[in-house]
Formats: C-alpha cells, sequence, structure tokens
C-alpha cells in the first residue's frame, strides 16, 4: 500500500522487539467479542491512485460547476476569482501540513501569517483587534452573542430581519440549549432594511443586537443609528458581514459603532467549496480581549531579542480553563486564513477598493437588464453586488427552470425562509467580478422565456 | 545503535561550536528572515490586474461608501510569493519529518486528495445551487456517510459540524434532544479527568454540569467510581476510547450497560479513532455518539490550525436528533438534502441547524478520497501499523525514560512517558525543546494532565522503522542529556529560526495587530481605526 512505509520484514523485527508474536497481541485490551476477525465485508478494499481518481472525477462529473454556467448565487458564499498564486502558496507543504504553532520556534511561518491576518481583518473591519479565525461566520456570529452575554452580564440578543436565516438559525439552535433569549425580528420584502423595528426592539435587558450588513436581502442597514440606540442602553452592536469585499466599497462596521463584528470570509482566497471549510472572522474592541473566543496569536521576543510570535492569552481557552472557558472551539481555519490573508495581500487596499467597485458596477449592469425582464421589479433602494429580485410567481420554482436551462440564477428567499410565505416571490441575485456581460444577457434572456412559460 | 537508515549513512558531525559572525543582512545563507507584509507592502503596489468598474456607484449608495481605502498594504505577485515562501520556511511540517503529537495525529496527506478536491465539480459549486446539478457533491457526502457508518457499526451520522469540539458540541445537543423528548431534566455531564479539555468545555457551553472521573493507577477510568455517579440527574458520560493515556478502555462495554441502565447517554471521544479503524467499531460497545476527526484518522491536512472536520456517527436512539441538514436518497434513486424547507416531513425531531451550509465538503472529498485509496482492508493495516510503532517507541525508550503505564500492557496508538527521574532542575519541556535540535517535531507536552510531567508520541502509520530509529536515538540521547544535568538542553533550541520565545511578555501586553510606526503615510492610529 502506497502510504504505508513499514515492509513486512520491517514489522516482524518490530514485534521481536516489543515481544509481542503478532500484532494481534498488541489489541489485548480489546475485549475479544468486539475484535473484528477481517477487514469489515462488503467493502471495497485499497485501490490505485488512478482508479481512486476515476471515481471522483466520475462524481465531480455529476455537478455543475459554478464556471460552467452563467452563475448569480450569494446568500452568504461568493464566487470570486482567485489569483493562482493563492492556490499554490497554501500548498507549500509547510503551511499545508503543519500543525497548531504550539511549539513557537519551528512555527514562526504559521505565526507570523496569523498576526499579520489579525491585523488585516481589524483593518477591514474598522475594529481594535482580530483574533486567529472560527469556523465559519455562522458559528462566529453564535460566539459573539455568548461573548456579548459575558461582558453585559444580560442575556436578551435582538437578531435584525435582515440576518442571513441560517446564522439565525445556528443561534436559534444553541439558545434553545443555553436558555438564552433570542428576539427574531421576521424578514419583510422592503426596499430598505426596517432599522427602526431594529431600534424598537431595544430595550435596557438587551445584551446585543445583531445586524448583518449588508443584509441578506442586500439591502445596507443604518449601523450608525443602531448602535447610537444600542450604546443608549449599554447594547452591544454586533455587525454580521457575509461579504467581505463589499468593505472595499462601504464603510467598515467598526467605524459606524459596531462593538463587535464577526463575518464570513470565504470571498477572498477560499471559493465556494459546497458550503466548507469556509472562514470564520472576528473583531472587536481591545478592552473586550479577554472575552473573546477562539485563539490570538500576539507579538513577542525570543530569548536572543529577536521579533517573534506566539499564541497567547490561552488562559480564554479550553485545554487551559476546560469547562471555564469562552468557547470550546480547538481548532480555528488555519489555511483558509492563509487564504484569505494572501488574497488580500496581493490585492492591498487600493486593489479591495477597485475590485469592490468592480463588483458593484457588475451588479449594477446585472438589475439594470434583469429590471427590463417583463414583471421582474428590484426591491432595493441601496445594495452592494447582490439584491432582491421580485418576479410574478413563487423563487423556487423559476430556479428550477432556470438550471433546467442550465443558467444557475440566484437563490430563492422561499429556500432560504420556507415558512415566510411573503417572501416567497423574492429572489436573491448576486453579481461579481466573475460575471460577464453574456452571462447576464443569457440570465435574462432564460428568465423571459421561464416567466412567459416557454419550455427549456 | 540502531541504523539510521537502510544504508547506515549518517550525517557527517562537522565542527561543533563554529563561531558565528554578523551578517550585513540579518540573513545567514538559508536561514531568511523576513518582515511582516505590513512592513514590505505599500499603498500604491496590487498583485492582482484588475479592471475599471464600468460603472460610478449607483446614488442610493453615496451615504454608505468608506471615507477612506482601507490601509493594507499590498504587494506584486512575485513579492507575495516570496513573503510566503519564507515564512513557510520557518515551518516544521510533517512533509519535513516525524511530527509525533501525541493525540493530533499528524499523519502522511496524500496530495491526491489534494487534486481531487480541487476537482471544479466540487471545488467550484455553490452550496444553495438547485440540488438537480450537485447530485455527484450530495453523492460524495452520501459515501463518506455510508463508510462512516459501516467503519464504527452505528445506526447514523450528522456531517455538519466543522471540527472535532463541534462534533462533540453535535453529539451533547443530541443527547440533550433526546432528553427533552422523553420529558427529562438531567443536567450532568461525566467527563474522566484524563479527558481533552474540549470535552469539559463543550458540556459547559451545551448547558450541563461537569463532574470529574478519576483514573485507576493503570490509567483507566475508574469504573466503580463512574457508577457510584449515576443516577437520574446523569444525562451521560464523555469517554476518550483509546484514550488520552494511549490505552484501550477494556470496560468500555461495561460502562455503557451502566449508564444506559440509569437512563444515560454514552458520548465516545473519536479523536483516536485511528488506533482502532477496521479492528474494532464503537457501535458494538454501546456508544451513542462519537465524532471523528476526518484531519486525523482520515488524513485531511491540519493546515497549521484548521479547518477540521467533525461528523458524528449516532445510535438508533440518537439518529432521529440529528442537526439539519442531511442527505437521504428517494426512490427515484436521486439524493435529497433535507434542510428547514423539507424538514418537517419524517425529520422533524432533528434538533436545529449547527452550521449555515452542509459542513466541510473539502475535507470530506479528502477524506472519501483516503478511504477508497486504503479500502476496508488498508484501514485496517493503518491502525495496526499504527498501534505496531507506538508500541515500538515505548519499548525502546522505557528503560531510560519513565512509561507510567507500560506494565498494563501494550498501548495503542501513542506511548506516554513521564519526567520523573530527570536530573534536578530537568522537565519534559527541556526534552521538548531539544529535540527540536535534533530536528524533531516535539511530542505532546504536559497532557494528559494525569501524569506528571507528561510527552505523549504519537508516531502514527506513516513513519518508516528507520524514521522511528533515528527519533528513538534522539529521544534516547535527550533523556541521558537531561539526566546528566546538561544545562545547554535548558536553553534549547540551539538552532530554530527562534530561541525561547517569551509567553509572559506576550500575554501581559498583547500585541495583537501590527501597530505601525508613527509617522508612516497608511498607518492608522487606533482612534482612526475604530477604536475605544
Amino acid at each position: 500500500m502506497r502510504y504505508l512505509p513499514l515492509t513486512p520484514a520491517d514489522r516482524a523485527s518490530m514485534l521481536e522487539t516489543i515481544g509481542a508474536a503478532t500484532v494481534d497481541d498488541l489489541f489485548i485490551d480489546v475485549p475479544a467479542e468486539a475484535r473484528l476477525a477481517g477487514p469489515i465485508e462488503g467493502l471495497p478494499a485499497h485501490a490505485s491512485e488512478m482508479a481512486v481518481e476515476r471515481h471522483m472525477s466520475a462524481l465531480a462529473a455529476k455537478n455543475l460547476s459554478a464556471g460552467a454556467a452563467p452563475f448569480f448565487l450569494g446568500a452568504g458564499a461568493y464566487r470570486h476569482h482567485v489569483p493562482a498564486s493563492v492556490d499554490h502558496l497554501i500548498q507549500r507543504g509547510e503551511f499545508l501540513t503543519a500543525y497548531t504553532p504550539y511549539q513557537p520556534e519551528i512555527a514562526q511561518g504559521t505565526l507570523q501569517v496569523l498576526f499579520e491576518f489579525q491585523t488585516q481583518v481589524a483593518r477591514l473591519f474598522g475594529t481594535d483587534i482580530a483574533n486567529a479565525s472560527m469556523y465559519d461566520g455562522s458559528t462566529a456570529c453564535w460566539e459573539a452573542i455568548l461573548m456579548a452575554a459575558r461582558i453585559t452580564r444580560k442575556g436578551r440578543s435582538v437578531l435584525s430581519g435582515g440576518l442571513h436565516p441560517h446564522y439565525g438559525e445556528v443561534v436559534r439552535t444553541m439558545a434553545k440549549f443555553t436558555k438564552d433569549d433570542i428576539v427574531s425580528l421576521a424578514p419583510e420584502l422592503t426596499a430598505d432594511p426596517d432599522d427602526a423595528a431594529v431600534i424598537a426592539a431595544i430595550d435596557a435587558t438587551t445584551s446585543c443586537v445583531v445586524v448583518q450588513y449588508p443584509d441578506v436581502m442586500g439591502r445596507i442597514p443604518d449601523l450608525a443609528a443602531i448602535s447610537e440606540a444600542a450604546h443608549a442602553v449599554g447594547a452591544l452592536v454586533i455587525a454580521v458581514i457575509t461579504e467581505p469585499v463589499a468593505l472595499g466599497l462601504i464603510e467598515a462596521p467598526g467605524m459606524l459603532g459596531a462593538d463587535i463584528v464577526v463575518g464570513e470570509g470565504q470571498s477572498l482566497g477560499v471559493g465556494l467549496q459546497f458550503g466548507g471549510p469556509y472562514l470564520g472572522l472576528f473583531g472587536c474592541r481591545e478592552k473586550f480581549v479577554r472575552q473573546m473566543p477562539g485563539r490570538l496569536c500576539g507579538q513577542t521576543v525570543d530569548a536572543e531579542g529577536k521579533r517573534g510570535f506566539v499564541l497567547t492569552l490561552s488562559t480564554r481557552e479550553q485545554h487551559i480553563r476546560r469547562e471555564k472557558a469562552t468557547s470550546n472551539i480547538c481548532t480555528n481555519s488555519g489555511l483558509c486564513a492563509l487564504a484569505f490573508s494572501i488574497h488580500l495581500t496581493l490585492l492591498g487596499g487600493e486593489g479591495l477598493a477597485r475590485l469592490a467597485a468592480v463588483n458593484h458596477a457588475r451588479a449594477q449592469q446585472t438589475f439594470e437588464r434583469l429590471a427590463k425582464v417583463p414583471g421582474v421589479t428590484i426591491l432595493n433602494t441601496a445594495y452592494f453586488n447582490e439584491a432582491t429580485v421580485i418576479l410574478p410567481r413563487d423563487a423556487r420554482e423559476v430556479v428550477r427552470e432556470l438550471a433546467d436551462r442550465q443558467v444557475l440564477g440566484g437563490v430563492s428567499l422561499g429556500r432560504l425562509f420556507p415558512v415566510a410565505d411573503g417572501l416567497h416571490n423574492g429572489l436573491l441575485v448576486a453579481a461579481t467580478e466573475t460575471t460577464t456581460d453574456e452571462d447576464i444577457e443569457a440570465f435574462a434572456t432564460a428568465l423571459e422565456a421561464v416567466l412567459a412559460g416557454a419550455s427549456a | 545503535m540502531n541504523a539510521p537508515n537502510a544504508s547506515g549513512w549518517r550525517p557527517s558531525m562537522g565542527e561543533a561550536g563554529e563561531a558565528k559572525f554578523a551578517t550585513s543582512s540579518g540573513d545567514y545563507g538559508l536561514m531568511l528572515e523576513e518582515a511582516l507584509s505590513f512592513e514590505l507592502g505599500s499603498a500604491d503596489k496590487c498583485g492582482v490586474d484588475i479592471d475599471e468598474p464600468s460603472r460610478a456607484p449607483a446614488a442610493g449608495l453615496s451615504k454608505f461608501l468608506r471615507k477612506s481605502t482601507p490601509a493594507l498594504p499590498g504587494l506584486t505577485e512575485p513579492e507575495t510569493v516570496r513573503h510566503y515562501t519564507r515564512l513557510s520556511r520557518q515551518n516544521y511540517a510533517i512533509d519535513l519529518g516525524p511530527f509525533p503529537l501525541g493525540s493530533c495525529t499528524m499523519k502522511h496527506n496524500p496530495r491526491l486528495n489534494e487534486k481531487m478536491a480541487r476537482l471544479p465539480g466540487f471545488a467550484d459549486v455553490h452550496p444553495m445551487q438547485p440540488q438537480t446539478t450537485v447530485q455527484g457533491a450530495l453523492e460524495v457526502i452520501e459515501q463518506l456517510a455510508d463508510w462512516l457508518i459501516t467503519l464504527t457499526g452505528m445506526a447514523s451520522v450528522a456531517m455538519s459540524p466543522k471540527a472535532g469540539a463541534h462534533g462533540e458540541l453535535c453529539g451533547l445537543l443530541c443527547i440533550r434532544a433526546a432528553l427533552d423528548a422523553r420529558g427529562e431534566t438531567r443536567d450532568v455531564v461525566l467527563v474522566p479527568e484524563s479527558a481533552h479539555g474540549t470535552n469539559p468545555a463543550t458540556a459547559a457551553f451545551a448547558g450541563f454540569k461537569v463532574e470529574s472521573i478519576p483514573a485507576t493507577p493503570a490509567g483507566r477510568v475508574d469504573v466503580a467510581a463512574l457508577k457510584a455517579k449515576l443516577g437520574p440527574n446523569v444525562a451521560g458520560v464523555m469517554i476518550t476510547n483509546p484514550n488520552t493515556c494511549g490505552l484501550f478502555e477494556p470496560d468500555m462495554r461495561e460502562i455503557a450497560d451502566a449508564v444506559h441502565a440509569a437512563g444515560g447517554y454514552v458520548y465516545c471521544d473519536g479523536a483516536n479513532f485511528n488506533a482502532i479503524v477496521g479492528k474494532v467499531r464503537p457501535g458494538d460497545l454501546g456508544v451513542d455518539a462519537m465524532h471523528i476527526n476526518l484531519h486525523k484518522t482520515f488524513s485531511t491536512p491540519h493546515g497549521g490550525g484548521g479547518p477540521g472536520a467533525g461528523p458524528v456517527v449516532l445510535s438508533e436512539a440518537l439518529a432521529p436528533f440529528a442537526p439539519l441538514p442531511f442527505v437521504t436518497r428517494g426512490a427515484d434513486g436521486s439524493i435529497h438534502l433535507v434542510e428547514e424547507e423539507n424538514a418537517a416531513e419524517g425529520h422533524a425531531q432533528a434538533f436545529g441547524r449547527m452550521v449555515a451550509f452542509h459542513g466541510q465538503m473539502g475535507m470530506f472529498t479528502r477524506a472519501l478520497t483516503y478511504i477508497l485509496s486504503h479500502g476496508a482492508d488498508g484501514l485496517r493495516t493503518v491502525a495496526e501499523d499504527a498501534v505496531l510503532n507506538a508500541n515500538y517507541v515505548l519499548r525502546s525508550c522505557e528503560d531510560l525514560l519513565p512509561a507510567p503505564f507500560a506494565d498494563s500492557g501494550p498501548c495503542m496508538h501513542e506511548a506516554l512517558f513521564s519526567d520523573a527521574g530527570l536530573a534536578e532542575g530537568f522537565s519534559t519541556l527541556d526534552i521538548a525543546k531539544g529535540l527540536i535540535d535534533e530536528g524533531f517535531h516535539p511530542m505532546t507536552v504536559y497532557f494528559p494532565l494525569v501524569v506528571k510531567g507528561a510527552m505523549l508520541v504519537e508516531p502514527t502509520e506513516t513513519e518508516s522503522k528507520a524514521g522511528l530509529d533515528r527519533f528513538i536515538a534522539s529521544l534516547r540521547s535527550l533523556a541521558e542529556r537531561a539526566k546528566a544535568g546538561d544545562e545547554s538542553l535548558h536553553s534549547a533550541p540551539h538552532f530554530a529560526p527562534r530561541r525561547r520565545l517569551d509567553e509572559t511578555l506576550a500575554a501581559r501586553k498583547p500585541v495583537l495587530v501590527w501597530q505601525g510606526e508613527p509617522g508612516i503615510p497608511g498607518t492608522p492610529s487606533l482612534s482612526e481605526i475604530g477604536g475605544s
């Protein structure tokens, strides 16, 4: 077997050193009745690289990949062009096959990357500090709510109606078990987000208010107004970013008063990957650092006075504090953080701003064209690269019919919000720098045909 | 002395103690220092060519626009490639040599896995595409799920948890949901004192109280103490098997029967499943839930600290409560994703959702590739070789380094030593840092907590006999030096990119982001970046 270096002679000589007759003697602690006599029946035996590649390639070929069709999906996962050097660099064995940097003297590569990553995220979000990453945006969102409760010592959290429904589901699932009080505002098909409803829901018992920016329907809430109202009663503002490229164009949430900013970093460097692995981003005010979840990398010096980096403030973490830790999180998303960081280093601030401007321009082009399709209107007053399109019938059916025409035409609000009947004619449509003029025309033409009832 | 390789070749010793002088660059040959990207880059550089936007920002966006460009320096592509390549050379990695971190399972990461995960049909599909367009991706999840269920002898699997600790949480929430369905409130989870820190942290995170179970002198769960704690308030136990001392818990079935009789559930921490895959099925031992770290047993890369993946296999009793989403196959042969939209049809007891999408698809692809490469026979050999390698290390070093549980029989996939018997003032840390100078990554140190000065060595099946012999020779030499009181160990490592780092300073005055140099344009002050 190509991955197993021991030869039969090695095994025999090692057993002799150990003083065991057979390898099964090493499993003597396993009760005899539970020990399997041979390979589990009904499963295939080992296979060559060529055979496995054939099997996996056949599975991959059953999928319609985003690059093979006009593609307009977003809803928390965005298709951006990732420069070739990003994927090359993350496959350097020293990055790919290293562990968590518990031995800092021989892990400065990973540690310096994390320090740079933390700085990049903090500057992007407009927060003082950021951690070394979380699993994804949705789990970062729940961790932020827990952190706010630790800081404010209050347990009531308000979720805006514009929060991604899967993020809301993660929060409500967890809160069901922890008994935190979650107030979920209803999503509404309005041209602007209902900031007044969010502000009205904040009271003296509120720990935090969770506001997605831009929100799940692509609208942009007034974070400054919400922050002012929240801070007036001692509540914290958690801003949720699912499209970090937007921050090349619109103001950083930290500058608008957000106390904690969390997000999904997948847009930069990571790729779609059918939903994972993704990258949870987490920034906050410096004074909250000891209540933060997740790993933190900090600067220090070595015994010769050279600058170096270590994991720090680990007294917050599970391997030291056990049941008193700020979170049970152990792993972060190190390799995805590396990809994000490389992509952002290639872009720089100017490049990110220009990339964001191109995304917004492509979206404008898309919505200008879609607005000309009979029966279609655009909901949003403002948007970055994603907005809600209102169709004359249930968007779930339209999405399926578009797929029959090899067009990946967005995410239906009906799939995202199955119980909110009033939303079901809504279709979320996103465009990025990867969207071409031809894609836009193909989408609009197919949508016209589908809505006209033509058969594919 | 064991031969370092088949031919007997050894690196020549050279002249020790050569005088070091300062170079003008600060670099020393291939030992290259690297500045921060913030010190290298500048605002007017970009490594990506981006078209001019075809439109100015829409009027509706004007009140939301940034007042200034993000203060992020850019680098061109050659500068970027150099920056990260130079940084990469300051890392140790499994690609460079043995990485025997106990309980972390640093095994070879086959490159076929990487190639398969990058096929556009897997890497470039969106999680919310119409299900008819992602049947192959759903089939990967289904096939991997079938393998995990069969290898563990369990009833079903929840695929979405993002890492081991996240899987623990999933398992405990299934237990909570099952208790709720029974109308019972049980708020205590029993956790052995040898457990990973994630176990008690997860139990607390899920709203349980944690009670600790002591270990026996033989390094196993104290079954009598555990049974004495069982009662109507106990929701379940979390047992790591094989445990963190590298030993199989022979009384697992008896423990499970007692817990079940008392109305509780058995959570098994599957971090060490790599030692028993293909040899034992946890389902045969009475386990109700167990997470599987795909990045340990099934070789998905650790990536310098994630991403992991932690699917949770479940017993019949817990299966109905598995979180959304999951895949099922319809009567027509097509695969469906069960999510909020259709959960009511037959899956109404699902406890909710743990992640935004469907889990770590990129890791599923890699793990399935690894599993298919090994097959049922190869996976069994993986466990056997991992256990053989660990016992070889144990028996090759136990005369010099005390092995607290060696008398109780063979170990599983990791060998546990303690620092008892070293010279006054010498400890595990000196051995660990000495290993760095010898060209190895240290073992796990000071864990598990039940052994003072613990050193937990997990070679995995990846190491050849020659590689192990080199490692053993170095470990023995270090033990001898520490017993003889060799002071140079206290200042090890001497030959790494950095000497020992001041962790106290880092924690006392945390510097978590680059502060910049005052007066350099483009460096924002704390107040400018939204500081409090």
